[in-house]
């Protein structure tokens, strides 16, 4: 088997002012083969749809390369397409137009793009619709032209950012087996797909091989290689097995970040972005089933979506509500006690293990107990977090951490002013 | 001839087919004509004679016209370039932007004698130097709003669609032509609609205008108005305004409304949204066979030819970039390039500016000190006239902004009211000034708010159509009325708009204190203190050390106060305010 596209010693970190940077992919090695399927799985924000854009050289590695049949790609990899998450479709260009705009870039006559965009049309089942404009199209249509749009200039290798995860389920099934069927049947030249996915059953229904990557800074955790045969049922056994097996992976490597010799390290202030909200509906529905419950089918059962699901099991567990063992998950004594208190004594207990178990917070407190007025700026925690972690994920950080305190009544803000406070009423009642 | 046969209009050639290309040939032929008069010999003592006759009103309203498309297509070009290179270099961003942003609050009318002279030596013996100033004049009136449209909007291109782009391997005319020119087109078409209205303002102020102890005249409106009041025709003042209003409301129906129609299809929304505009025009020129057969018979296959150059240039620009990269350090060759740039840059203003540094010493301390109290004069004027302005306008704009019928009538009258030049109007009120003998050291203010509350208004009516249906229903559930209502409700919710009307009317109120503070009826002249004045004066009189001084003040007192007062009120707007 050929080798198409190699990844060699990959590391991408972002330069931040005054610190080391943050490291969003380390050491990534992949190849993928002439005639393989490959489906790039993690947790959200793992950096995968980074690796993809590497991989097309949208974005340069900080270390490491990229190579096409064997030569170092220099800017965009002149043998992919790819389709984008958010479909990206042109809204002032037709269908047909955005078709042949994947052939702008050939030195071939118009009537011939043309002719060669009608072709594709057809293949992605959009015939009809050659003259309409993208907001005239439903969703799954327009995924369909953004894969016309991919596959017309005949790419060796087709590169998927989260294809499917922007239409509704019907949908997306139906694309999925339509793309499915074109591959297998051989009625696309393209010769290796590659797919970005948080979907663990999309991934397991479709791809080959699943390269499996651990939360920031992303490793590859492992590489599976998917041989059931196609059709695959859903249903059977053998194909909920490997889902299980990916989950507890998942899952696992995801609790990483919670155990104590890590919290030491100054990268675990890194908190999920959850608001206590969430946190509180999911250990009240948690206690409502009363038993130890495999992780997997608590998803399925709360019909939610692996991205925004793991990341409050994640919180569940940094704050000892809950503890999570072998992809499955079980309330401790505090979550018990959280679950079953009123309004006031929750937010007691909620303080308490916050303080307890995050060590930034405890910090923020002593920090804002130690001015005379008792006021800081969020400028200056932001700064902290910065140093560690980049700008974008501070701001989203500095932002849990300010719902979490406020809603545990540890401190206030003032957003007119941008300073966190202790609030003095407090100390009468 | 393929081409034709399948994409045939099923309509037939019809009445408006006839009418159309009847326009066409008239179009044609009026710019022919008028442009070969617009370079005719001229010189200070020998000067075109403006007639009174109202037969040469349609002969100066095309003149007029004229100038003022020049005008914008030299501001398209202009916006379309610095903008795109404003947005592409890093460099050259740090640099323009900010300059542009002092080029927008500078008072364009003061520069009008400099320029006129500068065009006027570059062209010698030919009106086209004059003509050019005037055309100038308009283009610094609408240039600086549009280029930052056009910046703006390129650098907010979608992430997803710039990768899109990217890995469809466009090259960088591909990716204009494809993705940056429309998507900045709606906001483009948009403010160039709003400039072009300003730009009556400085048509009517530029072209006629003393200078150097000599009064230049252009054949146009402005300049037929201008000779009525010195002959005292009330008449023929009514004729020019009325041509006037005709030329503003022809353009924008004929011009404006079917290319913002049009431009919806660069919507970035992917739902219908349900309030289309419409423009009769539009309808017809879509429908029309001469057009249709125009578009895909000359147009298409000429933007075809230009489309495949520039493409290939652009393909082999890319190449040669590459194959510099691969062989240099390019970052050596970009920062040379860049000192090469700046050194340049200081050379060729640095004569210049020793030359106005040596006149403006010449100038004594005490007049130097005293150019700055004219400042504060108008300053206060300026603060007064944006002040009534706001007092009477949101009261106003809000009632109409409330009521959607009332604001699908009003607002495009509001809109011409905007775009008309006020200087036209200077007359009537200083007929009344004179008749009543009112102080015009605060009569001044009201030719001030003549031409800017305009924009107060025009915003607080968008401001109040913006109200949220539920915050009013909620309102009206919790009894919320008079007073309680405007502060916690209306207030809040026009503020952002209040901000950007009033930001505009200041500025506006500065150019035209410089037309404003100075005005004449017949044989008698008012003249209120000020720096507006000041610069009017020293114009006329060829004062160069004064005319450079009393714009390098005003140039001080407009930043300042954009930057201590307008930027921090728009902060608060957009931080606090900002609904959605």
């Amino acid at each position: 088997m050929k080798k198409l596209i190699e990844v060699k010693n990959i590391y991408k970190i972002f330069d931040i002012k005054g610190s080391e940077g943050a490291t969003i992919l380390e050491d990534i090695n992949l190849s993928v083969n002439e005639g393989e399927f490959l489906a790039i799985l993690g947790p959200s924000g793992s950096g995968k749809s980074t690796l993809l854009r590497i991989i097309a050289g949208l974005i340069p590695a900080s270390t490491g390369s990229v190579t096409y049949l064997g030569k170092p790609i220099i800017g965009v990899n002149p043998g992919v397409a790819m389709v984008f998450q958010s479909f990206a479709l042109f809204p002032w260009l037709t269908v047909l137009e955005n078709v042949m705009l994947g052939l702008e870039a050939k030195h071939i006559s118009e009537t011939d793009k043309r002719k060669k965009a009608l072709n594709i049309i057809d293949v992605v089942g959009l015939d009809g619709f050659e003259n309409a404009y993208p907001k005239e199209l439903s969703g799954g249509m327009r995924q369909r032209v953004g894969i016309g749009r991919a596959l017309v200039s005949d790419p060796d290798v087709l590169l998927m950012d989260e294809p499917f995860s922007a239409l509704d389920v019907l949908t997306a099934e139906n694309l999925r087996r339509d793309l499915l069927e074109l591959w297998l049947d051989g009625k696309i030249p393209t010769k290796s797909i590659i797919l970005v996915t948080h979907g663990i059953e999309e991934a397991v229904y479709m791809a080959d091989r699943a390269v499996i990557l651990s939360a920031g800074p992303a490793k590859i955790i492992r590489d599976i290689p998917i041989n059931m045969p196609r059709w695959r049922d859903k249903k059977a056994f053998e194909f909920t097995d490997i889902v299980d097996h990916i989950y507890s992976l998942m899952t696992r490597k995801e609790m990483r970040g919670t155990e104590a010799t890590e919290l030491q390290n100054k990268k675990a202030i890194v908190v999920p972005n959850v608001t206590a909200g969430a946190l509180t509906g999911f250990l009240e529905l948690l206690e409502d089933l009363n038993e130890r419950t495999d992780l997997y089918k608590l998803a399925e059962r709360f019909v939610m979506d692996i991205e925004d699901f793991l990341p409050i099991v994640e919180t569940a567990s940094l704050l000892q509500f809950a503890k999570v063992v072998e992809g499955d998950i079980e309330l401790t004594s505090a979550g018990v006690e959280f679950a079953q208190a009123s309004v006031i004594e929750r937010k007691e207990l909620f303080k308490t293990q916050l303080i307890a178990n995050v060590p930034f917070v405890s910090q923020m407190l002593t920090i804002i107990q130690s001015k005379s007025n008792q006021r800081m700026n969020i400028e200056f925690f932001e700064e902290i977090i910065r140093r560690s972690v980049g700008e974008d994920v501070a701001t989203q950080q500095i932002e849990t951490l300010l719902n979490w305190g406020r809603y545990a009544e540890i401190f206030e803000y003032d957003n007119q002013k941008e300073q966190v406070y202790i609030e003095k009423v407090n100390q009468d009642q | 001839m393929a081409v034709f046969a399948t994409n045939m209009s099923k309509r037939r050639f019809g009445v408006t087919d006839i009418l159309i290309l009847a326009f066409i040939f008239v179009l044609l032929y009026a710019v022919l004509h008028l442009g070969a008069s617009m370079s005719v010999p001229f010189s200070t003592e020998d000067q075109i004679d403006i007639s009174l006759d109202p037969a040469m009103l349609p002969f100066y309203a095309g003149r007029s016209l004229l100038r003022m498309f020049a005008a914008f297509g030299a501001s398209l070009i202009f916006t379309l370039v610095y903008g795109y290179i404003a947005a592409k270099s890093k460099a050259a961003e740090r640099v323009l932007v900010p300059l542009l942003d002092i080029l927008q609050s500078v008072p364009v009318l003061g520069f009008l004698s400099a320029t006129i002279t500068a065009f006027m030596a570059i062209f010698p013996g030919s009106l086209l130097g004059v003509e050019l100033a005037s055309i100038f004049a308009i283009f610094t009136g609408q240039a600086w709003n549009m280029t930052f449209s056009f910046y703006h909007s390129l650098i907010t291109v979608p992430k997803d669609l710039e990768e899109a782009a990217a890995v469809l391997r466009l090259n960088w005319w591909q990716k204009f032509m494809r993705l940056e020119l429309p998507f900045s087109g709606i906001s483009l078409i948009w403010n160039s609609m709003m400039s072009f209205g300003g730009g009556w303002f400085f048509l009517a102020a530029s072209e006629t205008i003393s200078v150097l102890g000599q009064s230049i005249r252009l054949p146009g409106v402005g300049s037929y108005l201008a000779l009525a009041i010195e002959a005292g025709d009330m008449q023929a003042i009514l004729y020019s305004i009325l041509t006037m209003v005709l030329m503003i409301i022809l353009v924008d129906q004929l011009f404006w409304r079917p290319l913002v129609v049009w431009s919806q299809k660069f919507k970035m929304e992917m739902s219908e949204a349900a309030d289309l505009p419409s423009s009769f025009m539009y309808n017809i020129l879509q429908r029309s066979v001469v057009i249709n057969v125009c578009r895909r018979g000359i147009l298409k296959p000429i933007t075809r030819v230009f489309g495949f150059m520039l493409d290939r240039f652009a393909g082999l620009s890319e190449v040669a970039v590459m194959e510099v990269k691969r062989f240099s350090n390019i970052s050596f060759l970009s920062t040379i390039f860049k000192i090469g740039c700046g050194v340049l840059f200081i050379y060729w203003i640095s004569a210049p500016t020793r030359a106005a540094f040596e006149l403006v010493r010449g100038i004594n301390h005490i007049q130097l000190i005293g150019v700055f109290q004219l400042g504060l004069c108008t300053l206060g004027r300026v603060i007064i006239a944006v002040f009534l302005g706001a007092l009477w306008t949101i009261p106003v704009g809000v009632s109409i902004g409330l009521n959607p019928r009332l604001s699908k009538i009003l607002q495009p009258i509001v809109q011409v009211a905007a775009s008309f030049p006020a200087n036209m109007l200077f007359p009537f009120i200083t007929i009344l000034f004179l008749k009543y003998q009112i102080n015009f050291e605060w009569g001044s203010i009201s030719l001030m708010m003549l031409g800017t509350q305009w924009y107060i208004l025009f915003n607080v009516i968008a401001g109040a159509m913006s109200i949220p249906n539920d915050l009013l229903e909620a309102s009206a559930i919790y009894k919320l009325t008079g007073w309680a209502k405007w502060k916690s409700l209306i207030f809040p919710s026009i503020f952002p708009y209040l901000v950007t009307g009033a930001i505009t009317a200041s500025g506006g109120a500065w150019n035209a204190s410089i037309v404003s503070e100075i005005v004449s009826w017949h044989e008698d002249q008012l003249t209120a203190t000020g720096l507006g004045a000041y610069i009017s004066q020293v114009t006329a009189q060829g004062d160069w050390g004064g005319i450079i001084w009393g714009i390098t003040v005003m140039c001080i007192f407009v930043v300042l106060l954009n930057r201590l007062v307008w930027r921090r009120l728009y902060q608060l707007a957009e931080g606090k305010y900002h609904l959605g």
